[in-house]
């Protein structure tokens, strides 16, 4: 071990910590692209951009980490944001990141609960249980009363980040939630290069392996599972702090549908896949909004739905990996 | 009068017949699903979506084409068979070879299209389908009114399932397709032609779905979205029945109305979550589902 | 590059306000008047408002010329699929990049009521048009916006009302299960009891409901005269439908639709919706002045015009009307000034905008025909009798509205 510290370093190492070099030069570029981007673009947008693309990255983290389809991701975007938007409006004591906190925590609950059931099937199985335990979830909220039913929470106040920060301005509100944007994305980098992604990524290409070489893989696969409601509850409660509101819309297995679009545009597997998949989306969504195509929205994400699946199944990212492998290296 | 948990007898009664009548909605529809899944592997998310193109199929071949309601009960599945053969043929088969779960991604995104353009072109506030002649009016039974048509739905939808059970499992096709979905590559061997069973299969499954939604037409307004909420529903139901058999499909299906209809009775608010709480519970107890083997 | 531009946009109206002096057209921001409609255009409501409400606006501008003392007006839209995020989330970019004079449309309560805070918080204008919760100008209610065409106050005063009247003693309530719903619930109950009435049973129902078979059994059991439809669009239609199969008619018992409009009624049918009573804001088929407009829109869009759609576009006339007498766009002086005027035209009758920002007018109630009554596709109504504008709303004594003194 002291001689690999003090020796000159092979070739193979030279080569990794170049690339750990590019990579890093590549995050901080990002970093300050994000830093820079509301001054270019309008803040809230670039949120919204942002509380989806950590959505994906949850759900991605799933998919295509551990190899499990959820179909129900979109009840735990909305537990977050329901639970944070009912503290936030009910109790003015309470900070935003106290709230964001909570809902964050609540929907890590949701997410223990749905993963102790869900994860007992495997495939097709696991994206229809999960469908269905969202859709539960969905009735849940539309009846329990501190949601407001089909009216939705509203007035979300913003609040005071550390009880000083005014968040009512959009530029200090859009800081905020590229922080938690940056800590989320961290959380998930860290947990697929760690060795607990590994044995994921081992789950996901041969299960009964992985079970012979003695992990416990249904323990492995629910920590994932736990991992992703609970920054997919995060991406939902920052969401409503920024919009200050919260709705039956989060909660639709529409949305479910959505975040799956994002992750398989982007590149499904891949860690900036979803984020530019998310990107895509919410801005198409935004643009067709105020066009004459604003009704055929649906078919359009459908037509690109096929498409993906069809010819494009690696997503944006990986194709561009691929290329990128293909031709530089 | 007689009571049943402080319920009289009639409105117990009544609620059970009704349940059963959506039961039969349900058995439908998931038998359609176990069909195409037994073969095809993949969950078919555009069940829904054809359920509701039968409903339009029946209400505009009527509107344009002056087809009726009994004409229609054929026609319309035939032709969203015919639809579901070509989407099989020009699309599933091309990943057929890839994880099932892009199936269902890809059939999600044809429900998705099928909806969206329907809604650009006829709204979502739901066209009324007259009930056919013959069907109007109703029985006094003891203790309900009931209205004929759904006398019939009840009857009709029981009698398709029949049918089909008897194709599959007795018949020299059923024997063909249940060979298929045990071992495709020694049925090709032997000669059978595999992909065209798998084309056939895949419409036929839809076909039922576009019955159902003959069926549903002049019931519940025809509206594009008629389809997609019902079946989140039906896909807890075949969570519940496992999706290994035919018979079990039908069964559970009925079942599921049953306990619904009652909930209605008992505890209206809970309604739409009945089915899905049974979900757990049968998750819990029975992973595989009540009719299903073990994966 | 936006806020640059916003900035630099305002400095420079500033600086021309200071060297022109006031002239009624430096007053309008941006020397334009921006109009931003939002509505559901693909979703549940779009038969309601959507595309042919943004037409109905487009008349209003046209025939007021295309502009107001020489400031252009722009139009734009965007649909809001019925969530209260995306409708928000566009109000709030409208205001912070366009500049947005007024919003138009707003459809879906929630969708409505999330708007109306974004409108509040950066002082800006709208005009709601099809959301129905009367508590758009109660609890909810804002300096910045009003509520032009009717809301649940009067479709349950004047209905319920009007149906105790007529014999229709004992009810039977089938209630949507959520807030809309047993607001409306509420409201019919306290009118039927204050009638001499009586509510002998209900029922809530999950929302939305495909299957009304089990509930509409419930009612018949239940063997109330009336069966109370508190619920809306698709429940409605579906309870209506199933009602007419179990003969639910014929058997004596009568429907009370409590929130019903045109579409609704000419989507299921006069076999299924006869004899249907229902409170509306305005009937196209109501009188010369109202028949007039709705050929015009006829012949631009297809389908003859909903409350909704003839709303938008008397209330888009109203508004322009109010920019040019007071040559400004400041959201309060043209409130003030839409007060301070009697509101008579095509859609109006006797209407008044109060404080609490609710145009109270003239409300009709109206029985749906039989096939046989019935003279071509869009001949749907016969009005029995005028809610007067005073009776049909929620006084401003019993108001909660943090506008109102009481």
């Amino acid at each position: 071990m002291a001689t690999t510290q003090t020796q000159t370093l092979t070739p193979s190492m030279k080569r990794e910590r170049r690339a750990n070099q590019r990579r890093y030069a590549f995050y901080l570029a990002l970093i300050v692209i994000g830093l820079v981007a509301p001054f270019f673009a309008y803040p809230v947008f670039l949120m919204k951009v942002l509380c989806f693309a950590l959505f994906a990255c949850a759900f991605n983290l799933l998919l295509g980490y551990a190899g499990l389809l959820s179909f129900g991701h979109a009840a735990f975007l909305a537990t977050g944001g329901y639970v944070t938007g009912y503290l936030l409006s009910s109790y003015p004591a309470i900070t935003p990141e106290l709230g964001i906190l909570v809902g964050t925590g609540a929907a890590v609950l949701l997410g223990l609960a749905f993963g102790a059931l869900a994860i007992r099937r495997q495939g097709i199985y696991f994206a229809m249980v999960t469908l269905a335990l969202a859709q539960m979830v969905f009735f849940f909220f539309v009846q329990a009363p501190f949601t407001g039913g089909e009216d939705g929470l509203h007035g979300v106040p913003r609040g005071h980040l550390f009880g000083f920060i005014s968040l009512r301005n959009n530029l200090a509100m859009y800081y905020f939630v590229f922080v938690i944007f940056l800590i989320g994305f961290a959380i998930v980098q860290r947990a697929v290069h760690s060795p607990y992604g590994q044995v994921l990524k081992a789950i996901r290409e041969n299960e009964p392996r992985a079970v012979s070489l003695g992990y416990n893989v249904d323990a492995y696969k629910l920590l994932a599972f736990v991992l992703s409601a609970g920054l997919a509850g995060l991406a939902g409660s920052t969401k409503t702090v920024v919009f200050q509101l919260a709705s039956l819309t989060d909660a639709h297995w529409h949305m479910s549908g959505e975040v799956i679009l994002m992750t398989l545009l982007g590149g499904v597997g891949t860690l900036f896949g979803p984020v530019v998949g998310a990107g895509l989306v919410v801005s198409l969504q935004h643009m067709l909004a105020q066009s004459p195509l604003g009704t055929w929205v649906g078919p359009i994400l459908g037509v690109i739905f096929v498409i993906c699946v069809l010819s494009f199944r690696s997503g944006i990212v990986g194709e561009a990996m691929k290329m990128y492998r293909k031709n530089f290296k | 009068m007689t009571m049943i948990f402080g319920v009289p007898l009639a409105v117990f009664m009544g609620q059970l017949l009704l349940g059963l009548i959506n039961g039969a909605f349900y058995a439908l529809l998931s038998l359609g699903l176990a069909v195409i899944f037994g073969l095809l592997k993949i969950v078919n998310f555009a069940h829904g979506a054809m359920y509701m193109l039968g409903a339009f199929a029946t209400l505009l071949g009527m509107r344009y084409l002056g087809i009726n309601f009994w004409a229609a009960l054929v026609l319309a599945p035939l032709f969203v068979g015919l639809l579901g053969m070509l989407v099989e043929r020009f699309l599933l088969r091309r990943i057929g070879h890839l994880d099932h779960l892009y199936g269902l991604l890809l059939t999600f995104g044809l429900a998705l299209i099928f909806e969206g353009t329907l809604v650009n072109f006829f709204g979502v506030s739901g066209a009324r389908y007259p009930t056919p002649e013959a069907l109007q009016g109703g029985f006094q039974t003891g203790f309900m009114f009931l209205p004929k048509y759904r006398a019939f739905v009840l009857v009709a939808a029981i009698a398709v399932c029949l049918v089909t059970w008897y194709i599959i499992e007795r018949t020299r096709l059923g024997a063909y397709l249940r060979a298929g979905t045990e071992n495709p590559a020694l049925m090709q061997a032997f000669g059978v032609n595999v992909p065209l069973l798998v084309t056939l299969t895949y419409g036929f499954g839809v076909a039922l779905a576009a019955f159902a939604g003959v069926l549903a037409a002049p019931l519940y307004p025809v509206s594009p979205t008629m389809g997609s909420n019902l079946l989140i529903v039906v896909f807890a139901v075949v969570v519940i029945g496992g999706m290994g058999s035919i018979l079990g499909a039908v069964l559970t299906g009925l079942g599921m109305g049953l306990i619904e209809g009652l909930t209605k009775v008992y505890y209206p608010e809970a309604a739409n979550t009945v089915i899905f709480l049974v979900m757990i519970l049968v998750l819990m107890l029975r992973p595989a589902g009540l009719f299903g083997k073990e994966a | 590059m936006t806020f640059i531009k916003k900035t630099l946009a305002s400095s420079i109206a500033i600086a021309a306000t200071a060297a022109m002096a006031t002239t009624a057209q430096a007053e309008i921001s941006d020397g334009e008047i921006r109009i931003g409609y939002l509505a559901d255009m693909s979703g549940v409501y779009r038969d309601l408002a959507g595309p042919g409400g943004l037409e109905a606006l487009r008349m209003a501008v046209e025939d007021f010329g295309g502009s107001v003392n020489g400031a252009p007006i722009q139009v734009f839209s965007a649909d809001d699929r019925n969530s209260a995020d995306v409708g928000a989330n566009t109000v709030r970019e409208w205001i912070d990049t366009r500049n947005v004079d007024m919003v138009a449309g707003l459809v879906a309560s929630s969708v409505t009521i999330a708007v109306t805070r974004v409108l509040e918080e950066n002082d800006s204008f709208g005009i709601v048009s099809a959301s129905a919760a009367s508590s758009i100008t109660n609890e909810h209610c804002t300096p910045n916006h009003i509520h032009w065409v009717y809301d649940t106050y009067p479709l349950a005063n004047g209905t319920a009302q009007a149906v105790v009247q007529q014999g229709g003693e004992t009810w039977f309530m089938l209630t949507a299960d959520y807030a809309f719903g047993h607001a409306l619930e509420g409201d019919v109950t306290r009118v039927v009891e204050e009638n001499g009435g009586e509510i002998i049973g209900r029922v809530r129902h999950p929302f939305p409901t495909d299957d009304f078979s089990s509930y509409i059994l419930q009612a018949q059991g239940s063997g109330a005269q009336i069966i109370g439809l508190a619920n809306a669009g698709a429940d409605t239609v579906n309870a209506i439908n199933t009602a007419s199969q179990f003969g639910v008619v014929e058997a004596g018992q009568q429907l009370a639709g409590l929130l019903v409009f045109l579409n609704d009624v000419h989507a299921m049918g006069l076999e299924a919706t006869q004899g249907l009573l229902l409170t509306t804001g305005w009937y196209w088929d109501m009188d010369d002045e109202a028949r007039e407009w709705s050929e015009r829109y006829y012949e631009r869009v297809g389908r003859m015009p909903t409350m909704v759609q003839a709303g938008i576009y008397s209330s888009t006339y109203h508004y322009l009307q109010a920019v040019e007498a007071t040559g400004s766009d400041d959201p309060q002086t043209v409130r003030e000034y839409m007060m301070s005027q009697p509101i008579h035209d095509f859609f109006a009758r006797n209407g008044q905008l109060r404080e609490d920002g609710r145009m109270v007018h003239d409300m009709y109630l109206a029985r749906v025909k039989s096939p046989e009554e019935s003279e071509g596709e869009w001949d749907l109504y016969e009005i029995l009798t005028t809610i007067p504008a005073a009776e049909a709303y929620r006084p401003l004594s019993e108001s909660q509205c943090k506008l109102v003194q009481n």
